[in-house]
């Protein structure tokens, strides 16, 4: 073996080490969990409470300026499910006689996947709120969020020819300039900022306000009813902790919130990521040792020109 | 011409066969295509959804076919790193297989991307990046594309300095010249844009958690993907050299090819053996028994496949047996990455896709395009070693 073969071989065989003991990091020095804003909101739905009326379903559709989806039977507002043109939507789980209502709309991750895969934050978690918006002015359409997603929140707008991504952002709009109020030991805005779906309910049976609140309301009524729930707040630690959080009387998984673990969706290929990337020492080095090596065995492959002797 | 003679030369011979004009045509036909999506938008063309917002032109033009187009940095491995000089002829043909697969593959990007007007933001507004596997892609592959157009410069340069144009000689021999120095440096960011990207497509699927199956879902999977990406292109510089011998009746090029075979099936080995280790280290063979597993065997049955028609020197050193072999590890590198980016992707069982006939009928443009490109370029610059065979009988 050649002289310069070797020290090739050394530099790959350091090379390959230095990956594999970055890609095998999760183990070590994982990235660090993400914690809840200081002031993260958040709503808090009660499958116990709601009597699946939809007013929340067309509330949305005002505030947030979304044509009619009449997809269905082209006369009623009835979307199915989440899409293009609907940011929050009321389903219904029925198995024998057991049923539930199920609202679905974003949860606001803490740790969220969409903004995780979004490459110029157009998808973005805000520091203090905790909401997560979407700006297209950065958006190429890639639909990664979409892939990401472990809730199947974000929708796009197949077709049209200048689509952009359909996901609920809190009424954010709607919140604007208002400053939060005490309201019953809620921390709410004013009548007309807040979320439309939480301000419509006739049943309160989703309420909005601060997370922390909400989580501690969801526990209290755990305890005053013990049996009338599964025991337990989805979203407290579920994928990482959600914003939007929910107490049902049946299965979660049924609902299609499935039982994701505590830690963050984007957790895995973060840590990766940020490992082999950090400062971008690790592509300098390799670049450097590639030079290297390329340098010492130009005169055997007669580099320069793409010409050898045969 | 300089001291020693290059070993490359033009193929030569008329461009527009019968052949070719087909080619064109299923080309021209994925043009109205594309037109008519971007017009009406992705509905209209293709059955992309809410639930698999990803499909062929993702699974297969871009993340097949840059692995496909990694017979540049496959063979650029073997010959400045591991010093193996004597598989230089293959280079060349390489990259401009290379150039057209990542070429193209931004062309389908450009179809696939919703909002393609605002791709421009991407490596201009650097102060908004995200820390996303997708943005280290994207930028890695542009990059990447431009060094593939330097590393074939001189196959333009060798032809345009023969040129009777005395302007068009001198930007030649100036080109040349700038290339030949620059060529360590180059050369080091063709090899190391590749390990980033290719491996950051591994990356990528990480981030769909929990909807990827976890007989694919594992840390390892950007290693994975980047020993995936060599097999690929170890596999596609065999079938290139195969083809162009039997298209323009040319030497063929087969002790070579042994050799490089040789080593493309110990990578495919390597990393049969590491998918079925991890699997099970991961305690996943379980799920060896579902309809997933089949998707599993078939995707680590085609490469071992291909390395068991290698295991034997006398199919090594035959021609039909080295195609047979490199399309199995080709194909079967194909369905580990469609096995990451469809079949192991679950958003859920109220989703299906499979491609529409607009849809397809773009991704086959595209390989039409590809093809007739490769040919225009082989016959027009000197980029194909070795001499035309003799007159068969």
């Amino acid at each position: 073996m050649n002289p310069g073969r070797r020290r090739a071989l050394r530099v790959l065989a350091g090379t390959a080490s230095a990956t594999a003991t970055v890609a095998a990091a999760p183990a070590h020095a994982a990235r660090a969990p993400k914690t809840v804003p200081p002031e993260a909101m958040g709503m808090l739905y009660d499958t116990t409470k709601c009597i699946g009326c939809k007013a929340c379903v067309v509330a949305c559709r005002e505030a947030n300026d979304l044509a009619p989806d009449v997809s269905l039977d082209g006369l009623h507002q009835a979307p199915l499910d989440l899409n293009g043109k609907t940011k929050n939507v009321i389903k219904l789980y029925k198995e024998g006689d057991r049923i539930s209502f199920m609202k679905s709309q974003c949860m606001h991750c803490v740790d969220p996947a969409c903004a995780s895969a979004c490459m110029l934050h157009s998808l973005q978690k805000d520091e203090t709120t905790g909401i997560v918006s979407y700006n297209p002015k950065y958006c190429v359409g890639c639909r990664y969020c979409q892939m990401a997603c472990p809730f199947n929140v974000a929708k796009f707008e197949f077709d049209k020819a200048v689509p952009k991504i359909v996901k609920c952002e809190l009424c954010r709009h709607r919140v604007a300039d208002a400053k939060l109020a005490d309201d019953g030991g809620f921390s709410r805005y004013t009548r007309g900022h807040g979320p439309a779906c939480c301000e419509v309910c006739p049943r309160g049976a989703v309420i909005y306000g601060k997370r922390a609140e909400l989580l501690a309301e969801a526990k209290r009524r755990l305890a005053a009813n013990p049996g009338a729930y599964v025991p337990r707040v989805y979203g407290e630690t579920e994928a990482g902790g959600t914003q939007v959080l929910y107490l049902s009387h049946v299965p979660f998984e049924k609902l299609g919130l499935p039982d994701y673990g505590p830690q963050g969706v984007p957790h895995t290929a973060y840590t990766i990521q940020e490992g082999l990337y950090k400062g971008f020492a690790a592509p300098v080095a390799l670049y450097a040792a590639l030079g290297a090596v390329l340098w010492r065995n130009r005169k055997k492959t007669g580099e320069g020109g793409a010409e050898v002797k045969p | 011409m300089s001291s020693h003679p290059s070993v490359h030369r033009e193929v030569g011979g008329p461009l527009l066969t019968g052949s070719y004009r087909v080619l064109l045509a299923i080309a021209a036909l994925g043009g109205v295509m594309m037109l008519w999506r971007f017009a009406a938008g992705l509905a209209a063309v293709s059955n992309l959804n809410d639930g698999y917002p990803w499909g062929i032109w993702i699974a297969f033009d871009v993340v097949t076919g840059t692995a496909l187009g990694c017979g540049g940095y496959a063979v650029a491995l073997l010959v400045y790193i591991l010093n193996k000089g004597e598989y230089h002829p293959l280079v060349r043909p390489a990259i401009l297989t290379s150039l057209l697969g990542y070429g193209l593959a931004v062309l389908a990007v450009t179809v696939d991307l919703g909002r393609f007007w605002e791709l421009w933001k991407v490596p201009v507004y650097f102060w908004r990046w995200s820390h996303s596997p997708q943005l280290e892609v994207a930028l890695c592959v542009a990059a990447y594309v431009f060094v593939l157009l330097i590393e074939l410069s001189p196959a333009f340069f060798e032809k345009w300095r023969k040129s009777p144009d005395t302007g068009l000689r001198s930007f030649a021999e100036k080109g040349l010249a700038v290339v030949k120095k620059s060529f360590v440096w180059t050369l080091a960011l063709g090899i190391l844009l590749p390990t980033m990207h290719q491996s950051s497509l591994g990356t990528m699927m990480l981030l769909t958690g929990p909807k990827l199956h976890p007989l694919w879902f594992t840390p390892w999977l950007p290693f994975l993907f980047l020993v995936n990406c060599v097999i690929m292109g170890y596999g596609v510089v065999v079938l290139e050299s195969h083809a162009a011998a039997s298209a323009f009746s040319r030497r063929r090029e087969t002790e070579m090819l042994g050799r490089l075979s040789k080593v493309a099936m110990g990578v495919a080995l390597f990393f049969v053996a590491f998918r079925v280790v991890d699997i099970v280290l991961r305690g996943r063979a379980g799920a060896l028994l579902s309809w997933f597993g089949v998707a599993v065997l078939v995707e680590l049955g085609l490469l071992v496949a291909g390395a068991l028609v290698l295991m034997s020197e006398a199919n090594r050193r035959s021609p039909g047996p080295q195609a047979l072999a490199a399309l199995l590890l080709v194909v079967g590198g194909t369905v580990y990455r469609f096995n990451v980016y469809l079949v192991g992707f679950r958003p859920g069982e109220n989703w299906s896709y499979f491609p529409a006939v607009p849809e397809l009928l773009i991704t086959f443009g595209i390989v039409a395009l590809e093809i007739a490109l490769y040919v225009a370029a082989v016959k027009t610059f000197p980029i194909l070693a070795g001499e035309p065979a003799p007159a068969r009988a």
